[in-house]
């Protein structure tokens, strides 16, 4: 089955094959564009019919040798933690590409740039060997660079060189962690590898970090600061405002996918491959996701343009999940992964939304509108839904995630008896959301049209509701049946958690030979069973 | 009665000489061409020489499944690592003939001369790579030298290329000088030339001998470490980089590091047994290399002088590997011949694309002046941001695996304050090279849109084989590895 390679580089031949086309062929561009997203988005969906959500085990595999003088393979698997992130991609990635039909400035290039982001995002998502995953988490920076730098705003040149050095600064480090973690991999075992179901086999077994000990936090920080840059984490996340007020709208709408390689990668690499550094380490990320949450939302509250407050608001959005992921319990990973999701949809229909508006207006500062309401009621409608996701009410998305990862931080033996004095802190970050989320909407939308052009703004036509409704169903699909999202998640992050803290030997492990053994009892079959005796 | 002198005649194996032979006639062959075409008229010439190059090529590809063996009195060497490098050197020569031609009219400079020249200049690199015998790596070098230094005068009009060559001749006189001064010490202490023999002398020989030696050692250092622009041992190289037209800069920048780094390894790892000493030293050189030259270009504001630093950078980089060999002798030289390979592909390949600077007799080489290619020339301007992201290191390109291999190299051996400082000079080196990169994809006003040179079909070729090898080699890097690893 090459299902995954092809999901992977259908967005990088449809790159490829817009690059040659002749520029002047303006519509066909755009039209070649819009299907290959398309086709990815339908191409995923076919995970969803292969997925087996039973076994931890990764699906539907390809395995072939790259370079195999340095252990260097391309080996892609699919699990429950990588499955809704594909799709959230491809997902996102058409929407991106659908609300680009409107660039005009040079748009072969732009459409390419987006391909390939999307491209490299799900190769990412699904790259089991650490050499892959650093090829598709790098491949992101160039695209994204020319993004800003050619179609960004007034600031672009230093958004764009802020971005890449912030990110490649992270992620060399990364790099030599990675190949640290092969060299020990060939100490271990005599043969070199960075292909993590390997490398995973001899840390369950105790056996890779045995004499090594010394260097597993560093390694772990190796890769958590890469991770922490790209999620973005207090204090790294100050590239995060530039990059999206100086870049495309278009950019931002991905870059609420990018920004999940790296809480992907705190859950993929971090948690099963450094298991002994985990107890001491987590109470500093802790810590970092607590402040991040705080942090940015009383910045964003004071946020002069939209697109900055959205930024701010990612950040304190992406500390809970973190918070979640390294509460490091059942119920605050499901959480934290459930919250990727989350931010994914919501920032990025808000993010759409905002798009919309600078098209028609030509700014996303507060001070240039006012009472929008009365101009545009539907678009008022659509951002009150995506505010309300974003603010975390019942119902809504957003509510499920922040709510799990409370309740596993409440519940996490790593936060000692300030667990309570963090979950405080948390939910004044949730507080605040609802003040700085308020607060632009009534900006936005109440008050007289001050300025005179405001008055002639039109509402949103046809597709762009169209556009919008998608992300909307998903808000509230999220909201009333979590289930539909977080079942097939479950199995896998529970492999996760036991191989982050189980103690050595007794951690599961990916290439177990039996697939049987990865099979965890399914809860609702029993659930079912009851209540049928129940009915009996 | 005296004995007749005797003298052996080395009986020497012709084929394993025979890629260097031909390159050598192709450009006798070339110079010949040239007498008798008019001026301006150099097609031909760069048609001879390609086909020269290519025709070497055959020949070494012939070589490469040879076992190792030495030849002409162990004057010549026949191993991998040597035909590995003349492959590198045979791809460095090609691509900067390639482009030359439309740099060459462009910029007023009718020499064609040149092309033979620039072939030669390659056999004395091909001669260092191919040889343990000191004197015979010397020769070699002055070969390299001198064609070089005649190039690099080659725009007579130009004050700053008058300039650069006589500082190019006189720096490079002054480092033979050194050179040749070290071999004189170690032949004076062990008897011997040969490289693999005076290796072997430091175990026999007594206190006095292994002090002339250690002294020999740290001479050709310093000789070998003007070639390949060592802190601090680099003064000259941006200034003879900027003043040099530029695709002989190109040229300078690859092949004749090529040839140096060549004999650098073959000295250091003959002499691995003094690695006690000059471990240290080496170790201190490549820290100082790179930082020095990654923080001087971050304040250039002529892309020809960031490049010269980064070639600098770039050669403490390529210290690494050989401080690893010295600590394991499996460790480091296909990492050397792999990065020199990547480095090759990528900074000929931005020295082409910054060759579009010269137009109707003038040059632009400072930074702004690549503005609006994006515009005038796409092709060009995506070209150099790829050669730019491979310098930096960004996957999937060949810079990437290179820098790869020697994080590896380093770690493996334990060299890991050395893999920390490459790491952190990685990240200095991204703000300049994003600095050329964006300097193409700026906005066009009116005024910057003339300056540039439309890229000739030979320039664009160039800028495709470029892109092809950045990112061949690292995608096909186990086929290519092996290959150039005689297997």
């Amino acid at each position: 089955m090459y299902l995954l390679t092809i999901l992977t580089f259908l967005p990088l031949l449809g790159a490829i094959a817009l690059v040659v086309m002749s520029e002047k062929h303006v519509k066909s561009i755009k039209q070649v564009a819009l299907l290959t997203s398309a086709l990815t988005f339908l191409l995923s969906l076919g995970l969803l019919v292969k997925f087996d959500s039973n076994t931890y085990a990764f699906q539907l595999e390809d395995k072939q040798n790259w370079i195999p003088q340095l252990g260097i393979g391309y080996h892609m698997g699919l699990d429950g933690i990588s499955l809704w992130l594909v799709l959230l991609t491809t997902l996102l990635s058409f929407i991106a590409v659908a609300y680009s039909m409107k660039v005009d400035v040079r748009v072969r290039a732009f459409l390419a740039c987006l391909l390939t982001l999307e491209a490299a995002m799900i190769g990412s998502f699904l790259s089991l060997d650490l050499i892959l995953f650093f090829v598709f988490f790098e491949l992101t920076l160039i695209p994204m660079w020319l993004l800003i730098n050619i179609w960004g705003g007034e600031r672009r040149a230093h958004a764009a060189n802020k971005f890449l050095i912030y990110t490649f600064a992270g992620s060399i480090f990364m790099l030599v962690g990675i190949v640290f973690l092969g060299y020990l991999q060939f100490k271990a075992t005599g043969k070199m590898s960075f292909d993590i179901v390997l490398i995973q086999e001899q840390v369950a077994q105790g056996k890779l970090w045995a004499n090594a000990l010394q260097a597993e936090p560093f390694i772990f920080w190796a890769f958590a600061i890469a991770l922490l840059v790209k999620t973005p984490a207090f204090p790294f996340h100050t590239w995060i405002p530039d990059t999206y007020s100086e870049s495309p709208i278009a950019a931002p709408i991905l870059s609420s996918v990018m920004v999940k390689m790296g809480t992907y990668g705190f859950l993929r690499f971090c948690l099963p491959l450094f298991p002994d550094a985990l107890p001491n380490q987590t109470p500093i990320l802790i810590t970092l996701a607590v402040v991040g949450i705080l942090y940015g939302a009383i910045v964003a509250a004071v946020q002069p343009d939209m697109r900055r407050v959205m930024a701010y608001s990612s950040l304190s959005h992406m500390g809970f999940v973190l918070l979640g992921i390294f509460s490091l319990t059942r119920i605050g990973m499901m959480g934290g992964a459930f919250q990727q999701l989350n931010h994914g949809i919501t920032a990025t229909i808000l993010f759409l939304l905002i798009g919309f508006l600078y098209q028609r207006g030509g700014s996303t500062l507060f001070k240039d509108y006012s009472g929008l309401k009365s101009q545009m009621p539907i678009f008022a409608a659509l951002f009150l839904i995506a505010m309300l996701s974003s603010v975390g009410l019942p119902g809504t998305n957003g509510f499920v995630g922040e709510f799990l990862a409370l309740v596993g931080a409440f519940q996490s033996a790593y936060a000692g008896q300030f667990a309570i004095g963090i979950v405080v802190v948390a939910v004044f970050g949730v507080v605040l959301a609802a003040v700085y989320m308020l607060y632009m909407f009534q900006r936005v939308f109440y008050g007289e049209v001050v300025r005179a052009e405001n008055r002639s703004l039109q509402d949103l036509r046809a597709p762009e509701i169209g556009l919008a409704c998608i992300l909307v169903a998903f808000i509230l699909w999220g909201g009333l049946a979590p289930n539909t999202f977080m079942t097939p998640m479950q199995t896998s992050l529970d492999a996760t958690l036991k191989m982050a803290t189980a103690p050595a030997t007794m951690r599961p492990y990916w290439s177990s030979e039996s697939v049987e053994a990865k099979k965890l009892p399914a809860p609702q079959h029993k659930r079912v069973a009851m209540i049928s005796k129940a009915g009996s | 009665m005296d004995k007749a002198f005797h003298f052996p005649i080395p009986t020497i194996e012709w084929f394993a000489l025979l890629p260097i032979l031909i390159v050598a006639l192709t450009g006798i062959c070339a110079f010949i061409v040239e007498m008798f075409q008019p001026k301006r008229e150099n097609t031909l010439i760069v048609g001879i020489s390609i086909g020269g190059l290519l025709v070497a090529a055959v020949a070494l590809f012939l070589q490469m499944s040879e076992p190792l063996y030495s030849t002409a009195s162990d004057l010549l060497l026949r191993d991998t690592f040597g035909s590995a490098m003349q492959w590198i050197l045979l791809v460095a020569c090609g691509l900067t003939i390639l482009f030359s031609e439309g740099y060459l009219r462009e910029k007023r400079i009718p020499f064609g001369e040149f092309y033979p020249l620039v072939l030669w200049s390659t056999v004395g690199a091909m001669i260092m790579a191919s040889t343990t015998s000191l004197l015979v790596i010397f020769v070699g070098l002055e070969i390299l030298s001198v064609s070089l230094y005649v190039m690099a005068g080659m725009s007579r009009s130009e004050e700053k290329s008058e300039e650069s060559a006589l500082k190019y001749f006189l720096l490079g006189a002054f480092a033979s000088g050194f050179f040749l001064y070290g071999i004189a010490f170690v032949y004076g202490a062990t008897g011997g030339l040969d490289l693999d023999f005076v290796g072997t002398a430091w175990a026999h020989h007594s206190e006095t001998t292994r002090v002339l030696l250690v002294f020999g050692l740290a001479m050709m250092l310093i000789g070998l470490g003007f070639k390949t622009s060592l802190v601090p041992f680099h003064q000259w190289t941006p200034d003879v980089y900027q003043g040099a037209p530029t695709n002989v800069t190109a040229f300078m920048a690859t092949a004749s590091k090529i040839g140096a780094f060549a004999a650098l390894w073959r000295v250091l790892a003959a002499f691995t047994v003094l690695g006690n000493y000059w471990v240290p030293v080496v170790s201190a050189l490549a820290i100082l290399t790179m930082f020095v030259g990654n923080f001087a270009a971050l304040v250039q504001k002529d892309v020809k002088r960031v490049l010269g630093y980064s070639s600098i950078a770039n050669a403490g980089y390529m210290l690494i590997a050989m401080v690893a060999h010295a600590k394991d002798f499996h460790v480091g030289a296909s990492t050397l011949v792999y990065f020199l390979l990547s480095y090759t592909f990528m900074t000929l390949g931005a020295f082409a694309v910054v060759s579009l600077g010269a137009k109707a007799g003038t040059e632009g080489t400072k930074l702004e002046d690549l503005n609006g290619m994006w515009k005038r020339s796409p092709f060009a301007a995506i070209a150099l941001l790829i050669f730019c992201a491979s310098l930096i290191g960004i996957p999937p390109t060949a810079g990437f695996i290179g820098k790869f291999l020697l994080f590896f190299d380093a770690l493996k051996t334990g060299l890991w304050p050395l893999a920390l400082v490459l790491a952190v000079n990685s990240v200095i080196s991204v703000y300049y090279y994003l600095g050329i990169a964006r300097a193409a994809f700026v906005a066009d006003s009116e005024e910057t849109e003339q300056k540039l040179a439309k890229p000739s079909p030979a320039a664009t070729s160039v800028y495709a084989l470029c892109i092809a090898g950045v990112f061949g080699i690292a995608i096909f890097y186990a086929p290519v590895a092996t290959f150039l690893a005689g297997k």
